[in-house]
């Protein structure tokens, strides 16, 4: 639901600034001084890849940024207008109005009344949606290209003459009631997920969930939504992401004749959230629900995201996720599930792309016969041993390898490019540090790694368990 | 419009019972040729010295290269008792072949960038293969690997049986796994559709090393294998390569028959289960891909619940009662049964009440059928759409596998628009006179209150 990123796909995130696209192949696995994994023949080859598309931006009068990402395989463009705000702008007490607006925006305005938008988009054989997440707001249209010029008309109307009725509203918050109830309260670990982030960020909005909390939702009214759609909904605020089949010229003469005469509305300024406090202690929560019969723990930390990070470990923190959580050859992995046997399955990930700092998450699930604290430790235990005898240099260039290689691929979907950049836009990434991002991770030394660990994994976590009531435990080992 | 993307599709709800009903089905439903533009896909067909047929993308732009294959026979294939087998095959394939051990073989893979999968699906079981075009022939080699020489070791089938146990366990409080379990045991008893294709915690257990390599005996072979290819590769190269891959496979598989079946009707089954939203699934049986009026179905499928934001059941469960967040219908074409199926979850006082609507927009289907304009409006986003579906290499490769398995013709892209374009009023009415007049369907609901 991306809305709380930690729900994206971790290879999602990793390659979120993973926009070395545009960059020549060269870079790409230039850095490793050492005996890498791959033959000498490879990573050469590797480096001859010509990386198609050269990607442009530039601003309109009124503030809209754009971002044209050529494609020309297929003739289909990808058309996003991301803003930037999401749940963690919300006014306090108002929980998921971001993502309730989001909702909102697709009911009409005086021009395109009733839901024309949509009906306009299944029209022209279209695929539309819309997402929230803490730091942004998008909606996108995937469309045949010689609809763009129609999309932006739509998207650019609905940017500052969005209309409501109680009678759209009412029905709207009781399906956003209901999406709460598939996400969450239909599922423990998803309720657990948002007592851990609560924690975890005790005094940030990141420890809100973006869909809302249940009674704040119940009360938001179509008054709210508009306040916070006058509010936020701007060109100032907004960045135009176009990829596929398109070049940069055409697109800025439409998007100058569409969305470049939409005036600006409002000055949403700074976005200046408290910064999130490390609080002493330690801390754990704990969720028994008797729907529960495979339980799981959690560890989670406090780290910088790549747009905090002063100190240049964002990178060592990409690598080390990988190391340590990254799949079936991760550390936790192969201690946990293959080599102590005490886990069905176990890794990690790194948040990376937020505009606040994020978080560094590991999980397991217990095997029949590990108690969950028991688990915990041994987790520890992997952790506490990487910051102690740092990686090999055969883990390190395979966890490059991960990553830059993610940028490859990423090449082959041009929505997925398209989400990438607005994910680095509007959580303070700019698009040259996206662009150095594979020549940062390959600069990152094992040491580096190491000392990432001991800096952001050796302080205590958040940790939480899953699990069911005591009467009602985990089935034993079947015979 | 949901907080995400994949989870406004009420597809990407349905839980693995129903999945390869539905993946074969949105192939279909994008067989469409892109009129849009003359840079249509031009497909090669590879004929293989070693005699293997391939279908062929060639494209450079991006230096990648996807292959999707499928060897027939899936879970359907599972011998009684051993529910999940070919699941569990698929998991393991990849962990262990030829000299590299689980370990060696999956780092080999991270150190180039390659990716290997497998998927078992109820009639066939898939695979692909990703790779950057430096590491090509690093990739097949570890491809022909898994495919000819798999180790199914102790240690890796061990581990990847606990994690299926593991995903078992959940799947058991999961109300939407438990409704799809439940319908299709309702369904189809007493015929391997019936049977949980993943398995259970006591079949999955109870499998060995042994029942891995027969089934592998039984069912990777050359004979069905059906191959597409997208990417920077040109025909000759590839050739060699497939031949490499696959060739040196036994030319038949060994399946066991699986019988013809209609599903069953008229049946309701409350499961209660205390959770807030109750998950609820409705079925009739529907059409076999290669039935005539398959396509007019696809077309009254789309207005009645297949559109995203468009259908009658949208409209009427979700925007005018705000009941649901996620409501749809589907056609569900195995190999020997067809399906039609309607999901949604709502609060649980208000089940009945979502129920009566879908029921009524059936009957309301099969008895009025749709306006001219709605007809109008499908065709436009069925044909219009079709171009979406051919944007990335992946899909390509999954495009064109899925019309070689159902069989539908190299020339079948050129065609497919013309036939929706075709389907008239009196198709629609037929059609939905035919699936869902007089409905009796079967109604599973797994939710508190029930009773």
């Amino acid at each position: 639901m991306p809305q709380s990123a930690s729900a994206l796909p971790r290879l999602f995130l990793a390659s979120a600034l993973a926009l070395a696209l545009a960059v020549p192949g060269a870079s790409l696995f230039a850095a490793p001084t050492v005996a890498a994994p791959l033959k000498a023949a490879d990573a050469a080859a590797f480096a001859d890849i010509k990386i198609g598309g050269d990607i442009e931006s530039f601003r309109l009068d009124n503030g809209l940024e754009v971002v044209v990402i050529p494609d020309r395989r297929a003739p289909v463009v990808t058309h996003m207008i991301w803003y930037r705000v999401g749940a963690a702008d919300e006014p306090a007490g108002m929980s998921g109005v971001a993502h309730f607006l989001e909702h909102l925006m697709f009911k009409g305005t005086e021009k395109n009344p009733d839901g024309a938008f949509s009906k306009r988009v299944a029209a022209i054989g279209g695929q539309e949606n819309a997402f929230t997440s803490n730091d942004y707001t998008a909606y996108f249209q995937r469309i045949a290209r010689e609809h763009l010029p129609e999309m932006m008309a739509l998207e650019a109307d609905r940017m500052e003459n969005l209309i409501l009725t109680d009678a759209v509203v009412a029905p709207e918050r009781d399906v956003v009631l209901e999406e709460r109830r598939m996400r969450v309260e239909n599922d423990p670990g998803a309720m657990l997920g948002e007592t851990l982030d609560a924690v975890l960020y005790v005094n940030h909005p990141y420890g809100t969930p973006v869909i809302g909390w249940p009674s704040e939702i119940s009360a938001l009214s179509k008054d709210n939504a508009i306040a916070f759609y006058d509010q936020f909904y701007t060109p100032n605020n907004a960045i135009l992401i176009v990829a596929g089949d398109v070049d940069a010229e055409t697109v800025r003469t439409m998007a100058e004749d569409t969305y470049g005469k939409v005036a600006q509305r409002a000055d949403p300024g700074d976005r200046v959230r408290p910064r999130a406090q490390r609080v002493p202690g330690a801390l754990e929560v704990d969720l028994a629900d008797p729907r529960v019969n495979q339980p799981n723990l959690r560890k989670a930390w406090l780290v910088p995201s790549y747009t905090t990070d002063e100190a240049d470990n964002a990178p060592a923190l990409d690598i080390l996720a990988e190391i340590l959580g990254g799949g079936s050859t991760s550390r936790l992995y192969r201690s946990l599930v293959i080599d102590q046997g005490i886990a069905s399955s176990a890794g990690g990930w790194y948040q990376s792309s937020t505009l606040d700092d994020s978080r560094f998450m590991v999980y397991a699930v217990p095997s029949d016969g590990t108690s969950l604290e028991d688990l915990g430790a041994a987790t520890r235990g992997v952790i506490d041993t990487l910051i102690a005898e740092g990686v090999t240099e055969a883990e390190l260039e395979r966890a490059k390898t991960g990553l830059l290689s993610s940028a490859l691929y990423a090449q082959d979907s041009q929505s997925s490019l398209a989400r990438m950049f607005g994910v680095a836009l509007t959580t303070g990434s700019t698009i040259e540090q996206v662009r150095s991002w594979p020549g940062a991770i390959s600069a990152v030394t094992a040491e580096d790694v190491r000392k990432a660990a001991e800096t952001y994994l050796a302080p205590r976590p958040v940790t939480a368990y899953l699990r069911a009531p005591e009467a009602a435990s985990a089935p034993t080992a079947k015979q | 419009m949901g907080i995400s993307t994949a989870a406004a599709r009420p597809a990407a709800r349905l839980p693995a019972l129903w999945r390869t009903g539905l993946v074969a089905f949105a192939v279909i439903a994008s067989l469409a040729i892109a009129t849009v533009d003359a840079r249509a896909v031009e497909i090669q067909t590879v004929e293989t010295p070693g005699g293997l047929t391939a279908w062929l993308v060639e494209d450079h732009t991006v230096p990648i290269v996807a292959v999707n294959f499928a060897f027939a026979g899936g879970s359907a294939q599972d011998p009684d008792g051993k529910a999940g087998l070919a699941n569990l095959m698929a998991a393991t394939l990849d962990e262990g072949a030829g000299e590299l051990d689980s370990q060696a073989y999956r780092q080999r893979l991270e150190d180039l960038a390659v990716k290997i999968g497998f998927d078992a699906g109820r009639d066939a079981f898939y695979g692909s293969l990703r790779t950057l075009t430096p590491n090509v022939d690093e990739a097949f080699e570890l491809l022909r690997i898994a495919v000819n020489e798999p180790r199914f070791d102790a240690e890796a089938v061990g581990r990847m049986q606990r994690q299926i146990v593991s995903g078992l366990r959940r799947e058991q409080k999961d109300p939407d796994a438990i409704a799809s379990r439940v319908m299709s045991e309702t369904a189809y008893p007493d015929h391997p559709y019936g049977r949980p294709s993943n398995g259970t915690e006591e079949s999955v257990t109870a499998l060995t090393p042994a029942d891995l390599k027969a089934l592998h005996g039984r069912l990777v072979a050359r004979g069905e294998l059906k191959i597409s290819v997208v990417g920077a590769i040109d025909a000759e190269r590839l050739a060699a390569l497939l031949d490499a891959t696959f060739a040196d496979l036994p030319e038949n598989a060994d399946l066991t028959p699986v019988g013809d079946v209609t599903p069953k009707t008229g049946i309701r089954k409350d499961v209660a289960f205390d959770v807030p939203q109750t998950s609820i699934r409705l079925s009739l049986p529907g059409l076999k891909r290669d039935d005539p009026d398959f396509i007019p179905a696809y077309v009254m499928n789309h207005i009645l619940g297949g559109g995203s934001f468009s259908s009658w059941l949208y409209e009427e469960v979700r925007e005018k009662r705000g009941l649901a967040y996620s409501v749809g219908s589907y056609l569900v074409p195995y190999d020997h049964s067809g399906a039609f199926l309607a999901a949604t979850g709502t609060r649980s006082d208000r089940a009945p009440e979502t129920i009566a609507i879908i029921t009524a927009m059936m009957t309301r289907m099969a008895k009025d059928g749709p306006s001219a304009e709605e007809l109008a409006k499908a065709k436009a986003f069925l044909t219009g759409s079709y171009a979406l579906r051919f944007d990335t290499s992946d899909k390509i490769a999954s495009q064109l596998l899925g019309i070689q398995m159902e069989e539908l013709g190299l020339d079948y892209i050129d065609n497919r628009n013309a036939m929706i374009d075709a389907v008239t009023l009196d198709d629609i009415r037929r059609v939905a006179e035919r699936l869902l007049a007089n409905a009796d369907p079967i109604v599973v609901t797994v939710g508190a209150g029930a009773s």
